[in-house]
């Protein structure tokens, strides 16, 4: 018998990490995009992200998506208890989603529609690590519902989390730009990778640190003897990786640091599973106590197993189509 | 507080206003994405050019209001969790596969293919792109199929049982998905949508025709939407029909408040004008045509319908909302049905595009199809309250443990927010529609832009020659 539950688990996890990195460069370019000076660099940065900002955005529907089909008790605590930030963040997403088409439409209001999409992102951004922080931290239950108050999620963890997303976002943002620009854009683009590269790992230690002193659980699980043989490689790994990125952004304008920068969120991401798995609620419902009958989780699961692999295939497809570096002034406007 | 100020009313007032909001860009854009898949196809048969700059027209409009779409759509998708959590938890194992099938199946394949159908014709060339439009467009309609199945299931559960934590479980997905009002429900919208397209697409052919009878692009436009409406509106009176006739058979009670009928008998009178009275239970200034509702709803002049006095108070829908939205858009339709022949009249004339009578009747029934689709959906939507999941769970009972002020602050920014945002967008598409088709393109700010446009463009028109 499969373990439905875990295998779902997974697969939400792995959505909202692909959620985090591909919607992270487009909103990093959104919060970068006061920083880019030109009205030229901001449309050739704009344009760079335009086709594929919509797919990007698609994955955070299907984090909210399947955790109402899969762990509908774990999205009804969590919905009311993220309620604030989450609102917030949808705000955020609206008003950077039609700035991409309004910006060329609105004819002397473009500033405007500059500042929104700024504004938007580093919105959507600060809210959703802020919401990262808050399901970290803990999350009050009582029977089958959220027994905290609405302001539960500010704290300042979440604060912490919550710049460190807009940092890191930003960072993805700009090694997005070294990999797709060239010229003064792509040179501008380094230099905002390396600022916002040293905040980012400042950030990933100091939320680490801070995380293992919010609950004896957390010290035990990095620090207990054998278990930190397994779980002492990740910590060594972005050290690596942070070294790696440092020197790829010095040398050639390619893809080398985009991967280095998914690789430092993905091994955050192992980093904050291992703290927190088996729980969906931490540290109050386990993935089991919260997941759809089998039934569900089973007639869900066949069509994602064909769909799934497509999904990726046509994505991947999209971004091939868009490949290269930009040239100025392309795009359809 | 008072009881209009409850976080009930409040959030089923935030759900009313976001999903409204919603929902009209959605109908626009099942409809457009079909429209423009006909027009590509068109243009790669024929070669003429004139279908490609209406396809290039149309698509600009397609971005803005599917982008609105996009984003106001994110808003629902989280909005059962924040303000509806007792429901999500509830109808989760049965709901949440349809809406991540959504998602699946259409979401993804909407935005995946939505860049390359925008910026990539030059870069996978007709063919290729010819196939991207096809897969928005069939996007669109699996986004149909599931949210609408979904919705059904509301309205018409089957298929299901109840587990002891009180949730509702699966017995038969096919039960489920092709509840019994399902198919009527998706057949009726999907024609809502291709028909509120076509008189969009029409009136804004029949502006320009106004303008400049010889534009081709505006002849083609009004001409096709002309079709549609002859077509596929007559269609559409049978399908709500049939519609309406699934509803009695399900939510009996739904039906008497769309009649504003209150006692159980034969020969009721169908109502053109009445004003329901939910605390008096009765009708004020009734005027109607005696027998005919029975004879629409049972075939029979003799039938007899239950009447809303059958069920408990607190078991009824609010009578005058459903009862006058339900008027609205019967009316729209038969206008649609009228426009439609008419047009038949001046085509066989051979005055389709030199009527300027019927063109701005045209102009006028532009955004009828959006009061349609929202009439329509406050007739199901109101008409099957009080319950969230028809007969089984009450909206009462759907609500997160949420607090008014929270609510009510959400609401007031949701309704500043897309006031200013969509209503914007909404100036923007009119904006666009008020460009004549097939002019140069007005040049936006930057030259590089504009003149990488224009270079595209002649481009791309060559192509189409040299076919």
């Amino acid at each position: 018998m499969i373990d439905l539950p875990l295998l779902w688990a997974l697969l939400i996890a792995a959505s909202i990490l692909i959620y985090v990195i591909l919607d992270g460069f487009d909103l990093g370019i959104g919060i970068l995009f006061p920083f880019l000076e030109t009205d030229e660099d901001r449309d050739t940065a704009m344009n760079s992200v335009a086709p594929v900002w919509d797919g990007n955005e698609t994955w955070l529907v299907l984090g909210g998506g399947g955790l109402f089909a899969t762990f509908p008790l774990a999205y009804s605590v969590l919905m009311p208890a993220l309620y604030v930030p989450v609102l917030l963040m949808l705000l955020g997403l609206i008003f950077r989603g039609v700035a991409f088409e309004f910006r060329w439409k609105s004819r002397g209001h473009r500033k405007a529609w500059d500042h929104s999409f700024t504004i938007g992102s580093m919105v959507a951004a600060f809210c959703q690590g802020i919401a990262l922080g808050a399901f970290v931290q803990g999350i009050e239950v009582d029977g089958r519902a959220y027994a905290g108050g609405w302001w539960d999620w500010l704290t300042p963890f979440s604060l912490l989390t919550g710049l460190a997303l807009v940092i890191g976002y930003a960072l993805l943002g700009a090694t997005w730009l070294v990999m797709k620009t060239e010229g003064r854009l792509g040179l501008k683009a380094v230099r905002y990778a390396r600022v916002t590269m040293i905040g980012t790992v400042m950030f990933i230690a100091l939320i680490s640190l801070a995380t293992l002193s919010l609950d004896p659980r957390f010290m035990e699980i990095w620090t207990a003897w054998p278990a930190i043989l397994y779980v002492a490689p990740v910590p060594f790994a972005v050290a690596l990786l942070a070294f790696y990125l440092w020197r790829s952004l010095g040398r050639a304008m390619d893809h080398r640091p985009f991967l280095a920068t998914i690789g430092l969120f993905v091994l955050s991401f192992v980093g904050l599973g291992i703290s927190l798995f088996p729980y969906v609620v931490p540290l109050n419902i386990t993935i089991w106590d919260a997941a759809a009958p089998d039934k569900s989780l089973g007639f869900l699961m066949v069509g994602t197993a064909f769909l799934l692999p497509l999904i990726l295939g046509y994505t991947g497809y999209a971004y091939w189509v868009f490949r290269g570096k930009m040239k100025p002034g392309e795009g359809y406007h | 507080m008072p009881d209009f100020l409850s976080a009930e009313i409040l959030a089923r007032a935030q759900f009313a206003f976001t999903v409204s909001f919603h929902i009209v860009f959605p109908a626009f854009s099942i409809g457009l994405a079909s429209y423009l898949a006909v027009l590509e196809a068109l243009w790669l048969k024929t070669g003429d050019e004139a279908y490609l700059t209406t396809f290039r027209y149309w698509l600009k409009i397609f971005a803005v209001a599917f982008g609105m779409g996009v984003v106001s759509g994110i808003v629902m998708s989280y909005q059962f969790g924040t303000n509806w959590s007792v429901y999500a938890d509830k109808t989760g194992p049965v709901l949440g596969p349809l809406l991540g099938y959504e998602v699946l199946s259409a979401f993804f394949l909407e935005a995946g293919f939505l860049g390359i159908m925008l910026f990539g014709l030059e870069r996978v060339g007709k063919k290729l792109h010819f196939m991207a439009t096809l897969m928005v467009a069939v996007g669109t309609l699996f986004s149909a199929f599931w949210i609408l199945s979904v919705n059904s299931w509301m309205q018409t559960p089957a298929g299901y049982g109840i587990n002891e934590a009180g949730q509702f479980i699966v017995e038969d997905w096919w039960e489920v998905v092709f509840n019994p009002s399902f198919p009527y429900r998706l057949v009726h919208m999907t024609l809502a949508a291709y028909l509120t397209t076509a008189f969009v697409v029409g009136g804004v052919g029949a502006w320009h025709l106004l303008k400049d009878r010889s534009n081709r692009p505006a002849r083609i436009m009004f001409s096709m939407a002309m079709w549609m409406a002859l077509i596929v509106a007559p269609i559409q009176v049978i399908a709500g029909d049939m519609h309406g006739l699934n509803t009695l058979e399900h939510q009996p009670a739904k039906v008497a408040a769309m009649e504003g009928h209150w006692e159980t008998g034969s020969r009721v009178p169908l109502l053109l004008f009445a004003v329901p009275d939910n605390e008096a239970e009765t009708n004020h200034f009734e005027i109607g045509v005696p027998a005919l509702a029975s004879i629409i709803l049972k075939h029979d002049p003799d039938g007899v319908i239950r009447g809303l006095k059958d069920w408990p108070k607190e078991d009824r829908p609010p009578v005058f909302i459903v009862f006058w939205s339900f008027r609205i858009m019967v009316a729209i339709g038969f206008l649609m049905v009228g426009i439609g022949l008419w047009s038949l009249i001046a085509r066989a004339r051979g005055r389709l595009y030199e009527s300027p009578l019927l063109n701005k009747a045209a102009v006028l029934m532009a955004p009828s199809g959006f009061i349609a689709v929202l009439a329509g959906w406050v007739v199901t939507e109101v008409g099957r309250q009080p319950y969230t999941v028809y007969g089984l769970l009450r909206t009462a009972d759907s609500l997160s443990p949420v607090e008014a002020p929270a609510v009510a602050t959400s609401l007031a920014i949701f309704a500043v927010v897309y006031f200013i945002v969509f209503g914007t967008g909404v100036v923007y598409i009119l904006r666009q529609m008020a460009e004549r088709p097939g002019a140069p393109e007005h040049a936006p700010e930057g030259p590089t832009r504009a003149a990488a446009y224009t270079t595209d463009y002649v481009k791309l028109a060559e192509g189409g020659r040299h076919d």
